[in-house]
């Protein structure tokens, strides 16, 4: 395509570049670094900063090389003496009413505007008027503003309109009393609304929870995985000797981009709060402390008798799942099960995974949501909608008539509302058509007929072809793909859950399942495996502490089907145990076969046994499935969804307390709106 | 100062009234949004600022705002922000008259400050403030344009010019005593001729 290309050269180096990109753009790919306050590559282009001034020849004055399209034989010159003048005298009017309270600054340290000045800012100002003062905004819980602190960029305004899809910020009045600020003071109401935390080159908008408590120089970072929803974000962990001070995203351009959701950067809180530190074992009806070696005996010598069934869930990673599959199968078959919502499911990879990679989201013309709130259960996934609906892109909704950041035509409640007719026509005209079906849903059907009905209805209108799948299963839960694919759920296809009857069973060992808690356990002699004190733990026979995702090595595969790995940040709070070296204990005393010794065994074990898993960050390859029935049926079932309440839907953000103040403030708070109606 | 004034305030309040279209401005507003191309009617939130202050007593509370995003289909925020932005936009409850005193380098010269004086001192009210009886709020403007008639100032949306204080205090005893006024020059003179 060389027509798309042409040649500029940049200080006097010729390059050959798009035609399409921008001056700032294209000194990027010729190597040279441009200062920028306002330019970012995911938002649009705003042009307010001034700070990215080049010298252009033959151009009479300096330009803003973000805002300027190139052009046949442009030569960009950006070190000259003109260019240093330039953006010094921008930083020096961009510093005339900052304040210089860096030392009390949260953003100290890993600050856009203390980076460059240190190379364009003067040493002294020559300022004498009155500097002007900006009161505070109300941004909600989790943003904390200092507004006199703004340079007005816009990021967080571009931020909120195009990426979060919630329209509340602005930039009110002009000139000197220009003031950001949320319409009336509300809080924000998106689920993405803590990176403006990120996007903010200043320290106007900082991290509320994160408020005064640390140095970025003083943090140890970790890298890690969000396991609070199913997308599998890539999160960088900061933490200080064994805590955890903040979550921030690490940039994957595949997965989150560079956005994670509130809940994974705010609730690490919850994280140390409520936590089972030491073994405890029911006497006299109420949980006692104990420790390790009683806890385990009492364990063993039930082991011994009873025939036990495994839980798994939400958070548990792959390595413990193949633990706990090994140490299970001494037991016989078909007594682990992952899917305790009664996931219905096939057999095939691709019946349990959302087979579109999260990158072609954005590429439909036509969305259809059955059964799913992306919302509040996979904000990222949201967001790809998003992109996809100011694409243009239709989307529909199946399920409850939920509200979303962008318009949906509702159907009606019931699957067999696919067939709805001003669907199949849209069907019929879109080219990339593509299909989530939820939890709400997944996790109700109870006949295999449908869920093939579901393949063949995407099968005959185009939804899978040879080159595509874009019929997808989405569930809210970060454990769930992996350990379905390595086979840690029971042969029942649908409602496997509520099949698992008590007789079968005597021991329930669950790991971080709270359906441990249901009825029809009420007979099973109950172990609890986790790290939080909740239902699951308060019901159960014996409590053994594991440690938390942050607490411990593990692979997580993402719902598209991606591993990725989460490390260690700090050691186990109180006594706790890796699952798999209790398992490996048990095994041990009971003469079962577990060969493992330290975990790297156990997950090359683990690799060598699922070799697909071994590769990390791709997604993995499967041929479409062909469970395709001749005629479509749908039977009738009520959506379910899977999550209500985007702030607390697990153990950990139940603990949180900034997780509960964002329940108070932003959803049980009614807006100014409706108060005053 | 600039805080106070009710065009450059940031601050919106309510009126605790619901807001919603006359008549006679619900058919203007289709004849104007009509003058966009499709999917472009936000485009008209100026010109509905405008048919709102005038229907809600010459300035525009959050019902004003509220009504505007929902008939352009726009967020509310991005109304708010067009209206804070021109400070002919009052975004507090004005007086009855709003006295716009120009202050700028010609009106000066040939004496605003005086007409300044005087005006506060028949309203009885300071520059940005209504007076008690909800008849005046005057404020300090930049240049209206009539440069060559100055000094000069505009209430509501009439021009007075070539003011001296005497015809000043006139203008403003005429509206007191709810007698019209003589719009334009107050010497006489047609438009901006020789005088």
């Amino acid at each position: 395509m060389s027509d798309d290309l042409i040649n500029i050269k940049v200080n006097q180096k010729e390059i050959q570049v798009d035609k399409n990109l921008t001056v700032m753009q294209a000194c990027e790919i010729a190597g040279e670094e441009i200062p920028r306050f306002c330019y970012h590559d995911k938002l649009s282009i705003a042009g307010n900063c001034r700070m990215c001034l080049v010298e252009i020849e033959k151009a009479p004055k300096l330009v803003s090389s973000c805002t300027m399209p190139l052009m046949e034989g442009m030569s960009i010159i950006t070190n000259s003496e003109k260019v240093n003048a330039g953006r010094k005298g921008v930083m020096e009017f961009l510093l005339i009413n900052h304040p210089l309270d860096c030392p009390i600054c949260d953003q100290g340290g890993e600050c856009d505007l203390q980076d460059q000045a240190m190379y364009y800012g003067f040493d002294k100002s020559r300022y004498k008027e009155n500097k002007r003062a900006v009161d505070n905004k109300n941004m909600g819980p989790l943003v904390n503003t200092i507004m006199t602190r703004c340079i007005h960029c816009t990021r967080c305004v571009r931020f909120a309109t195009e990426v979060a899809g919630v329209p509340e910020l602005g930039m009110l009045g002009r000139g000197e009393n220009a003031e950001i600020t949320t319409y009336l003071e509300q809080s924000i109401t998106s689920e993405l609304s803590g990176n403006v935390i990120d996007l903010c080159p200043v320290g106007a908008l900082t991290s509320k929870p994160y408020q005064f408590k640390a140095r970025p120089w003083e943090l140890k970072r970790t890298d890690s995985i969000d396991i609070f929803d199913s997308v599998g974000s890539n999160i960088r962990v900061d933490s200080r000797a064994e805590e955890i001070l903040r979550v921030t995203p690490r940039t994957n351009e595949y997965i989150n981009e560079e956005w994670i959701s509130d809940k994974v950067r705010f609730n690490y809180d919850g994280y140390y709060q409520q936590r089972i530190d030491t073994p405890y074992i029911k006497e006299n009806q109420k949980l006692s402390i104990s420790n390790w070696e009683e806890s385990l005996k009492v364990l063993k010598d039930k082991l011994k008798t009873l025939k036990p069934l495994a839980l798994i869930g939400e958070h548990v990673d792959l390595e413990t799942g193949y633990a706990i599959k090994k140490f299970m199968s001494n037991y016989g078959k078909d007594n682990v099960e992952c899917r305790t919502d009664n996931h219905a499911i096939l057999e095939s990879l691709d019946s349990y995974r959302f087979n579109t990679p999260l990158n072609d989201i954005e590429n439909s013309d036509l969305i259809i949501l059955v059964g799913t709130n992306p919302k509040i259960e996979t904000p990222i996934i949201n967001h790809k909608i998003f992109k996809a609906y100011n694409n243009d892109a239709k989307v529909f909704n199946i399920g409850e008539n939920i509200s979303l950041n962008y318009k949906t035509e509702y159907l009606g409640k019931s699957l067999s509302n696919l067939n709805n007719e001003n669907l199949i026509k849209a069907l019929k005209k879109s080219t990339n058509p593509l299909i989530i079906i939820g939890s709400a849903f997944l996790n109700k059907i109870k006949k295999i007929k449908t869920l093939k009905s579901i393949f063949s209805y995407a099968d005959k209108y185009k939804v899978i072809t040879k080159e595509k799948n874009n019929l997808n299963f989405l569930n809210p839960y970060a454990s769930r793909v992996g350990q379905l694919i390595i086979g840690n759920t029971t042969n029942n296809l649908c409602e496997p859950f509520s099949n698992l009857k008590k007789d079968n069973f005597e021991l329930v060992l669950s790991f971080g399942s709270e359906h441990i808690a249901n009825e029809q356990f009420n007979n099973c002699f109950k172990v609890y495996f986790g790290h939080h004190g909740d239902d699951g733990a308060m019901g159960s026979d014996i409590v053994l502490p594991t440690p938390l995702y942050t607490e411990k090595n593990g692979t997580f595969v993402n719902i598209e089907g991606r591993p990725q790995e989460a490390k260690k940040c700090h050691n186990p709070i109180g006594s706790a145990k890796e699952e798999w070296s209790i398992l490996k204990k048990l095994s041990d005393e009971l003469s079962f076969d577990f060969i493992p010794n330290t975990f790297d065994q156990l997950r090359s074990e683990l690799f060598d046994k699922h070799p697909i898993l071994s590769d990390y960050h791709e997604i993995i390859v499967v041929e479409n499935s062909t469970s395709i029935t001749p005629d479509i049926e749908f039977e009738d079932c009520k959506a379910e969804y899977p999550v209500s309440n985007f702030y607390m839907s697990d153990v950990i953000s139940k603990n949180s307390v900034t997780m509960a103040k964002c329940v108070e403030e932003i959803i049980s708070t009614p807006s100014l709106l409706e108060k005053s109606a | 100062m600039s805080g106070n004034h009710p065009g450059l305030s940031n601050n919106f309040s309510r009126s605790g009234e619901k807001f919603s279209w006359s008549k006679d401005n619900l058919r203007s507003i289709k004849n104007i949004i009509s003058k966009y191309p499709k999917g472009r009617e936000q485009s008209a939130v100026m010109p509905l600022l405008y048919l709102a202050q005038e229907q809600n007593n010459n300035w525009i509370s959050i019902e004003c705002i509220e009504t505007i995003a929902e008939t352009l289909n726009m967020p509310k925020i991005r109304v708010t922000e067009v209206a804070s932005f021109y400070s002919m936009y009052n975004t507090r409850p004005v007086g009855e008259n709003l006295v716009q005193i120009c202050r700028t380098s010609p009106c000066w010269l040939r004496g605003s400050n005086k007409i300044t004086k005087t005006i506060c001192k028949e309203t009885k009210c300071e520059i940005n403030d209504t007076s008690d009886d909800n008849k005046f709020t005057v404020v300090e403007v930049e240049c209206l344009g009539a440069c060559s008639n100055g000094p000069m100032i505009q209430i509501n949306n009439d021009f007075f010019e070539d003011l001296d204080e005497e015809s000043t205090k006139k203008i403003i005893d005429n509206i007191k005593e709810g007698k019209p006024n003589v719009i334009g020059s107050q010497k006489g003179r047609r438009s901006s001729e020789n005088a």
